[in-house]
């Protein structure tokens, strides 16, 4: 589904996505992993057209989208949702909801002017998929909540929802359970994989490693923004240069096996 | 109080406007309050660029200059008739705002507000230095007031408030329409995160242009009345100053909600008209009572009455079956309004 061929980004003299080659498969869960600073989020912002990159080449679905602009990447299908989400918190969290669909309607300033047909058509649209995505999140409980109001696990799910509501065929998720407890995390965990059961592809970054190794079907694994292993999550953890990137060299390969899996 | 919401509210607040006239003594008043009027419409503007798009334009003050010398140097020096300077008062401003967004809108947060106060002393140095095209310093003398349309006339002060009234209605009412539409939430989406708003699909540079364009036709209409009321026009109109008293207007008001300009505008105004008597102390009584808004009531008067008023809806609702969210209605305070339209 997302075909990543050599790419790199340099910001000055710095690289900060090195020759990375990967691809992740249609309705599978891949994982990015890596230290910090090893470039994951900066490879989401190539992905996603946040950075143009300064070379290699991403197909998604068999169209180049290399250096598209994110709001033309986000029509094609690919949503993101960020380690902060920024809500309007003075309004609810349906209200918050509802711009989610907006990439998928036409209306613009004349049909607000004459309060077309179509703006009506269009904003009852949205309204019903923002319904819809929280629904799906589990929060229709909050939706007349205003959003300053519900808990970090709660915001967490309402990015989740903002990313479903533009109707995304794979949705890139940036830590989706930093700053939450193990237990919630364990929740969020089950509602990537009911995203996954419903035809999405999902691909995060993610530090909490018990979460990804349940969850995810393929690893990533960046340091210093090259790519130096892939796999299943049993392959990653017997991986001698992953074992080297999370503990240091000194560490003898069957040594730290146990320690890196942690 | 759920009286005073929603449509009520609004017809109520039309109501006062409308019956004003009728007790308040004098012209002076009656001049006064048509001024604020039209500040209100400028500062609606502002509000849907800085409130509802959360870019800080600090050269709305200027563009509302760009409207009234427009309608001055086309009505004085060229003899176009009123209401056709007054249209072209609107285009000039909207093809101005759209490059000069353009080029500042590419610049984000605080380096925006830099740009756009350059951008404003430069537009006032323009119409201060050019005096072939403005008449510079001396200013623009002997604007005609708008004439009649039809069997309507607007010669008198009263003529002239109740126009402006009908101004600042037609402007609340195309803002409600905008804000409260997608296109609105689109604004929003930008003022709460950029980086979010793209990657929902939203173009960034289209939708910053498109607001900041619309935000600036409201200063060049504002200017554009302010003209033909005062009839009088002075570089000191471009100056930064009245951008600063804009933003004011909306701070207290309630920055991104649809009554915040109009209540900011009139309570600074009341507030301002009737310290008058202590003259050169009054910004010590003012500066004091504005300092304390801020910061007791961040969010604004409506802000904050509408913060607590969802949270009362919520809390209400948790008791019973979740039902349709009622749309944001906009009417609170009605009572400042009351005593000062």
């Amino acid at each position: 589904m997302l075909e990543i061929t050599d790419l790199t980004k340099q910001f000055f003299g710095l690289t900060a996505v090195d020759h990375v080659t990967t691809r992740f498969e249609r309705g599978q869960v891949s994982a990015i992993i890596g230290p910090n600073g090893a470039g994951k989020t900066t490879f989401f912002n190539l992905v996603a057209g946040t950075h143009p990159p300064t070379s290699g080449r991403i197909v998604f679905n068999g169209q180049d989208v290399t250096g598209m602009r994110p709001d033309h990447v986000a029509r094609l299908g690919i949503a993101r949702t960020f380690q902060t989400t920024n809500l309007f918190d003075n309004a609810t969290v349906l209200d918050n909801l509802i711009v989610g669909h907006r990439l998928r309607t036409h209306s613009g300033l004349w049909d607000v002017l004459i309060n077309s047909r179509r703006l009506q058509s269009e904003e009852r649209l949205c309204r019903e998929k923002a319904r819809e995505a929280l629904d799906f999140v589990g929060l229709s409980h909050v939706a007349n909540r205003i959003a300053a109001d519900i808990t970090q696990e709660e915001r967490k799910r309402v990015a989740f929802a903002l990313a479903l509501a533009t109707d995304p065929e794979l949705l890139l998720l940036d830590e989706p359970a930093g700053g939450v407890n193990p237990e919630e995390t364990v929740g969020l965990a089950a509602l990537i994989r009911k995203l996954v059961d419903h035809g999405k592809t999902v691909c995060l970054i993610e530090h909490k490693m018990d979460m990804i190794m349940r969850l995810a079907d393929k690893i990533v694994v960046l340091n210093n923004g090259a790519k130096i292993a892939e796999g299943t999550p049993a392959e990653v953890r017997r991986d001698p240069h992953v074992i080297e990137a999370y503990l240091g060299t000194d560490h003898r390969a069957d040594q730290g096996a146990e320690h890196a899996a942690v | 109080m759920k009286l005073l919401e929603g449509k009520t509210g609004w017809a109520l607040l039309a109501a006062i406007a409308l019956v004003f006239p009728l007790f308040a003594q004098n012209n002076y008043l009656i001049s006064v309050a048509t001024q604020t009027f039209i500040m209100a419409i400028a500062a609606l503007g502002l509000n849907l660029i800085t409130g509802y798009t959360g870019q800080f334009n600090l050269a709305h003050g200027a563009f509302m200059a760009v409207g009234a010398y427009t309608v001055g140097i086309l009505t004085v020096d060229h003899q176009v008739p009123f209401w056709i300077a007054f249209l072209a008062a609107g285009c000039v401003t909207a093809l101005l705002g759209y490059f000069v967004g353009l080029l500042s809108l590419r610049l984000k947060g605080h380096y925006f507000s830099i740009f756009t106060l350059c951008v404003s002393y430069i537009m006032y140095l323009l119409i201060e230095k050019w005096e072939s095209l403005t008449h510079g310093p001396v200013g623009i003398m002997g604007i005609p007031s708008p004439p009649g349309i039809g069997p309507l006339q607007f010669g008198t002060p009263l003529s002239q408030y109740y126009l402006v009234l009908a101004f600042l209605v037609l402007g609340i009412w195309i803002m409600a329409r905008i804000v409260r539409s997608l296109l609105g939430r689109s604004f929003m989406a930008v003022r709460n995160s950029d980086l979010l708003a793209e990657a929902l699909g939203v173009d960034l540079m289209r939708t910053k242009t498109l607001s900041f364009v619309l935000s600036v036709v409201y200063a060049g209409f504002a200017g554009a009345l302010y003209a033909g009321q005062v009839r009088f026009l002075g570089p000191d109109l471009a100056s930064e100053v009245v951008t600063f008293d804009l933003v004011m207007f909306i701070l207290v008001g309630g920055v991104g909600t649809l009554l915040g300009p109009l209540v900011g505008t009139v309570l600074v105004t009341y507030l301002t008209q009737s310290l008058q008597f202590l003259q050169d102390y009054r910004m010590v009584v003012f500066g004091p009572v504005l300092i304390a808004l801020i910061i007791f009531l961040p969010d604004g008067l409506v802000g904050t009455w509408l913060k607590r008023r969802a949270r009362r809806a919520d809390a209400a609702q948790a008791s019973l079956a979740p039902s349709a969210a009622s749309a944001p209605s906009v009417a609170p305070a009605t009572q400042e309004g009351r005593s000062h339209a």
